[in-house]
């Protein structure tokens, strides 16, 4: 294998990088709040509202139920609209959060979800106002189940991404396409899948240590 | 200083109270009116599903009244608020703080601007007056169920207000211990002049705790019994003395009259 090959996927490596890491992050930073929302708005929930919790649920389910690859392609001219091109790693990134973000407001969600009722009520009883609730009591006690939420995000996301290599989105997704699929060399093909594998692997890992170790909950 | 000279604390006024849901209705408390006094200690006594949790929740704030009032202090009952301290029946720790966390949160919610030092020496001492110093850094998992409520009594105090709300704190905790924890809510309470409402379904718990019993049936206030015995009580003075047997015997005659009504209704209407 030439150096030339090698270089790529260094470069492929850090292009995928990029996409997940930064779609992940963007997702989140969306995908919080309106979790959080779909949550405290729902019947029993901390501020009931049901018109706001359905408009909200519907246009989560609307674009989950949205394969992937149309979605990329429908959303074109809102990518060039938003990174100025279509085609790159940024421009992934774009169809990559609109994509992740509702997934991840369910995870947040379903998360929110599994705090016990008796918690919540515990902390309303002290006077404690909605926002409170959120970031004092529902926050750090889903935190660890929030975190493993986000390592199957990233690797959905990296999924994902991959996605995007065929659409001229770059990373290892590209480098797959384009030497496996366009030039029929399955040996690029195939380290690209090893190094896909490692990098969820990682991820996973990582991220299922991590909740582990910031779970100050002891099991019985 | 006689009962007319203490000033009401917690005035319920012709509160009745229906749960809704979609198919159904049903009124769980009907028409019920009660005053207590500041400084008193008063049981809600009833079996099961007669709307004692229900009226804590409406003193607590929780829920609202469907008819009528509840006034604190004068002032009308609009949600929950930290001027009334709930423990619960189920234990509602936070998992994720400490035994001294979980106190720390009472304490940074009753609206009083402690400096930290002031915080965690406050934390120390509730935690020290319910007799669990040496548990501080455990986490409620690690925890037994009875120190958990202690724990729960400690950050109801922490929040330092007038009022303290008991549901069944002590339901599923071992006569022995449970015991130990009446004697300390009872000490307790008189020491820091709090006003208690205490819901159980425990005779004995009612009259070793309560200046008046509140006798319950399905919706309603069955009657009311005065316990005249002086504070502090101790379990063993009590048993075997003439006033608390007739109390006992009162409280039996009219707690169990109730219950062969329910299984009456339910077997005949
Ligand atoms: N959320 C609810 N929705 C509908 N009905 C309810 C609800 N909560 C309680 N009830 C009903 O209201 C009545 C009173 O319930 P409540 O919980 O106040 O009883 P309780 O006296 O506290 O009983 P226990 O001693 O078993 O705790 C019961 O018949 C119960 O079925
Ligand atoms: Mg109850």
């Amino acid at each position: 294998m030439n150096i030339k090959i090698i270089n790529l996927l260094i470069t492929g490596i850090g292009e995928t990088f990029y996409m997940v890491v930064a779609s992940t992050v963007i997702s989140y930073i969306l995908g919080i709040p309106l979790g959080v929302l779909v949550y405290a708005t729902d019947k029993n929930g901390i501020c009931q509202n049901s018109f706001v919790n359905r408009i909200v649920g519907l246009v989560i389910n609307l674009v989950r139920s949205v394969p992937f690859l149309i979605l990329l392609v429908a959303i074109l001219p809102f990518t060039r609209a938003i990174v100025g091109t279509t085609i790159g790693s940024s421009a992934s990134v774009v169809p990559l959060v609109v994509a992740a973000t509702p997934f991840v407001a369910r995870m947040v969600e379903a998360s929110l979800k599994e705090v016990d009722h008796g918690v919540v009520e515990a902390a309303q009883a002290m006077g404690s106002t909605g926002w409170q609730i959120i970031s004092k009591v529902l926050v750090p006690e889903a935190k660890p189940s929030l975190l493993v939420g986000m390592t199957i995000a990233f690797t959905t996301i990296l999924g994902y991404s991959a996605m995007a290599g065929f659409v001229g989105g770059g990373g290892l997704g590209a480098i797959a396409v384009n030497y496996g699929y366009y030039r029929y060399q399955t040996k690029v093909m195939l380290i690209t899948v090893a190094l896909l594998v490692l990098i969820v692997q990682i991820f996973q890992e990582g991220g299922l240590k991590l909740a582990s170790y910031i779970d100050k909950r002891i099991k019985r | 200083m006689s009962d007319t000279e203490k000033k009401t604390k917690i005035n319920i006024n012709n509160v009745s109270f229906e749960y809704v849901d979609k198919k159904s209705k049903y009124e769980a408390l009907k028409d019920i009116s009660l005053e207590i006094k500041e400084g008193e200690f008063v049981c809600l006594l009833g079996s099961s599903g007669c709307g004692k949790s229900t009226l804590l929740s409406l003193l607590n704030g929780m829920n609202k009244a469907t008819k009528g009032e509840i006034r604190v202090d004068g002032k009308l009952v609009s949600g929950p608020g930290i001027d009334r301290a709930v423990v619960f029946q189920h234990y509602s720790l936070f998992p994720w703080l400490t035994a001294k966390g979980n106190v720390l949160f009472g304490i940074k919610q009753n609206g009083k601007n402690y400096s930290k030092k002031q915080r965690l020496e406050l934390a120390d001492s509730y935690l020290e007056s319910v007799g669990l110093s040496y548990a501080k850094d455990k986490y409620p998992a690690q925890l037994s169920g009875g120190m958990q409520q202690r724990v729960a009594v400690a950050r109801a105090l922490a929040l330092e207000s007038d009022i303290l709300l008991f549901d069944e704190p002590f339901g599923a905790i071992d006569p022995k211990l449970r015991l130990e924890l009446q004697e300390l809510v009872s000490r307790l309470s008189v020491e820091k002049k709090k006003t208690v409402v205490f819901v159980t379904h425990d005779i004995d718990e009612a009259i070793l705790l309560a200046d008046r019993i509140v006798v319950m049936e399905p919706g309603k206030i069955r009657t009311i019994v005065d316990v005249d015995i002086p504070h502090p009580r101790k379990r063993d003075d009590l048993v075997g003395k003439k006033k608390y047997e007739e109390l006992h015997k009162k409280l039996i005659t009219s707690f169990y009259n109730h219950v062969e009504e329910n299984i009456y209704e339910e077997v005949f209407l």
